[in-house]
């Protein structure tokens, strides 16, 4: 996915732009100018300005009472409830996945650092149907499940599962590779001075991570909140109950409240751009 | 054993191992071999008729082969995208790097939403493109659209570290062997970015064959014409028919991971060559 904390604010250009040799025409360089920006003129700056003009269509005041409307607000708590279980979840596994393969060595290590990559590869859909398949009315687990009263599918449990799901590999993935480069030497100077496990961590592990984790945990959280396909398999859609934001968004746009549509979805674009301010920031900071 | 345990010195090894094995486990093996269990159920048959059914091979078609071709034009674009940013100062540089990961950062439903009223009859560029005879949204055409959009960033962010990387004396030493500045693209830049342009192509690729949320409010999804297979899963899903749901998904969880297993190939690839990225 994204290229880790990278050394990509350095000014590279004049690097190249010094010598003819690693230099194009001026044509050539206006021309490859041009393409990249209307590609991204088209493809990127168009949509996102799309979503806050139509959401802005009809004026503030439709704009502001199709977010304070009562199967919004809920929408936007469901959405926090959801994220805030399984982005923690995530936060813990990502660091002991990231601990255990960074930090030892043991069979099996380049296997399970690929299968932890794995949910990236799964389609959203199938996702949710291996939810249905496991715990809904006709799944392993369904009648069970039916008889003492616990609804996973279409119930918030369902949505959390999915979430964190699609969610799995962000933290892991990124600190992996951050904990392999950085070694062991400073850990084992801590053993060796008869620090505690918990003190290595937190007082050597840690700060070196600080920002990896916190790269690893907004694209994380940004994903929880945006997911779609896997939560609209498990979610049964019912208003007040099981809809997250981008699910509202759905009924929305579905039943031709367009102005209202775009209104919500332009919380889940504000929430895009804070996290990609946050991640910019990030790659600043930590180069 | 014994030897290997006697050298680890870092505390928390058996836990830690543990509890990352039970956690994947939980979350993604178990869930995972269900779908596979499930199909068990299926004869050989019965699989093969669920799964080569005319309207599932349409969606085959219409899901990989516009799949394919909007990795292609990110594999073009990107490459174009990641070389400017890489090599050129423009007015709005930083925003526009920044702004490359949109997609990875946009819920996929506001993609599509977005996309759609862009694209639509009375939209901003359907109604100067339809009166053309372009009709976008509500074609494949519109799906293309939309997995062109979702698969952007992965070429851009595997061949953008690449180029950064490069050495400029390998292209003063091909200028001083007097190659024009095509011929050392060509020649010399071309191949050096290879493992890495294919890496993305295939995430990009990978990504848009399993793409749903962006992909459904543009697409029309008219059978055996723009339905892609995710939605043809929910729309069995829907009509209770679980066997054929699962059977399509296995399909598509096998070509995921033949997939995910050429990317991690290509991935190797690319770090033998240049070191760690």
């Amino acid at each position: 996915m994204a290229a880790s904390i990278a050394t990509r604010w350095t000014a590279h250009s004049q690097r190249f732009e010094a010598s003819a040799a690693t230099r194009e025409p001026a044509w050539v360089k206006g021309v490859l100018i041009a393409v990249a920006l209307s590609f991204f003129s088209l493809f990127l700056l168009l949509p996102l300005v799309t979503v806050f003009a139509e959401a802005l269509r009809k004026g503030w005041a439709v704009y502001l009472a199709a977010l304070v409307e009562p199967d919004a607000l809920f929408a936007i708590y469901l959405t926090l409830l959801v994220t805030a279980i399984a982005v923690p979840l995530n936060l813990i596994f990502g660091v002991t996945a990231a601990w255990t393969i960074a930090k030892f060595d043991f069979r099996g290590k380049q296997l399970l650092t690929t299968l932890i990559d794995l949910p990236f590869s799964v389609s959203p859909v199938i996702v949710g149907l291996m939810y249905v398949l496991i715990f809904g009315a006709q799944g392993w687990f369904g009648p069970w499940l039916m008889e003492h009263g616990v609804r996973i599918v279409f119930a918030v449990p369902g949505l959390v599962l999915a979430t964190v799901f699609v969610t799995f590999p962000f933290v892991a993935r990124e600190l992996i590779p951050l904990m392999q480069a950085q070694g062991k030497e400073e850990e084992e100077a801590a053993v060796v001075l008869g620090a505690s496990g918990w003190r290595i961590f937190w007082h050597v592990t840690l700060p070196n991570i600080k920002w990896g984790l916190i790269y690893g945990v907004v694209l994380c959280n940004a994903r929880a909140m945006g997911e779609f396909g896997a939560v609209s398999v498990v979610s049964g859609h019912i208003r007040g109950q099981t809809n997250t934001l981008p699910l509202h968004v759905e009924i929305l746009y579905n039943e031709y409240q367009f102005a209202a549509a775009f209104a919500v979805a332009s919380l889940l674009a504000l929430l895009a751009l804070l996290t990609l301010v946050v991640k910019s920031w990030v790659e600043w900071r930590g180069r | 054993m014994h030897a290997r345990a006697a050298r680890r010195v870092l505390p928390g090894f058996p836990l830690a191992l543990g509890y990352t094995l039970v956690y994947l486990s939980l979350i993604v093996l178990i869930p995972l071999g269900a779908v596979f269990l499930k199909t068990a159920t299926l004869s050989g048959e019965q699989f093969w008729a669920m799964v080569s059914a005319p309207r599932v091979m349409a969606s085959y078609r219409i899901s990989f082969g516009l799949s394919l071709l909007a990795a292609l034009i990110n594999a073009v674009f990107g490459l174009i995208f990641a070389w400017v940013l890489v090599r050129y100062r423009f007015p709005g540089k930083r925003i526009v790097d920044a702004l490359v990961d949109l997609p990875f950062a946009l819920p996929t439903a506001v993609a599509g939403i977005a996309l759609t009223a862009i694209y639509s009859g009375n939209g901003w560029l359907g109604q100067w493109l339809e009166p053309l005879g372009l009709k976008v949204a509500f074609t494949p055409l519109g799906i293309l659209v939309a997995l062109t959009f979702i698969g952007l960033p992965f070429v851009v962010r595997t061949v953008q570290p690449v180029l950064e990387d490069l050495d400029t004396e390998l292209e003063e030493a091909a200028a001083s062997l007097g190659a024009d500045r095509w011929q050392t693209f060509w020649r010399v830049v071309l191949p050096v970015l290879t493992p890495a342009l294919l890496t993305g192509f295939a995430l990009a690729f990978a990504r848009a064959v399993g793409e749903y949320g962006s992909v459904i409010f543009i697409a029309g999804n008219v059978p055996m014409v723009s339905e892609i297979t995710p939605l043809l899963i929910i729309t069995k899903l829907e009509q209770y028919d679980y066997a054929g749901a699962t059977a399509i998904a296995v399909v598509m969880l096998v070509a995921s991971f033949a997939l995910l297993f050429l990317i991690n190939g290509l991935q190797a690839w690319t770090s033998r060559r240049h070191g760690s990225i």
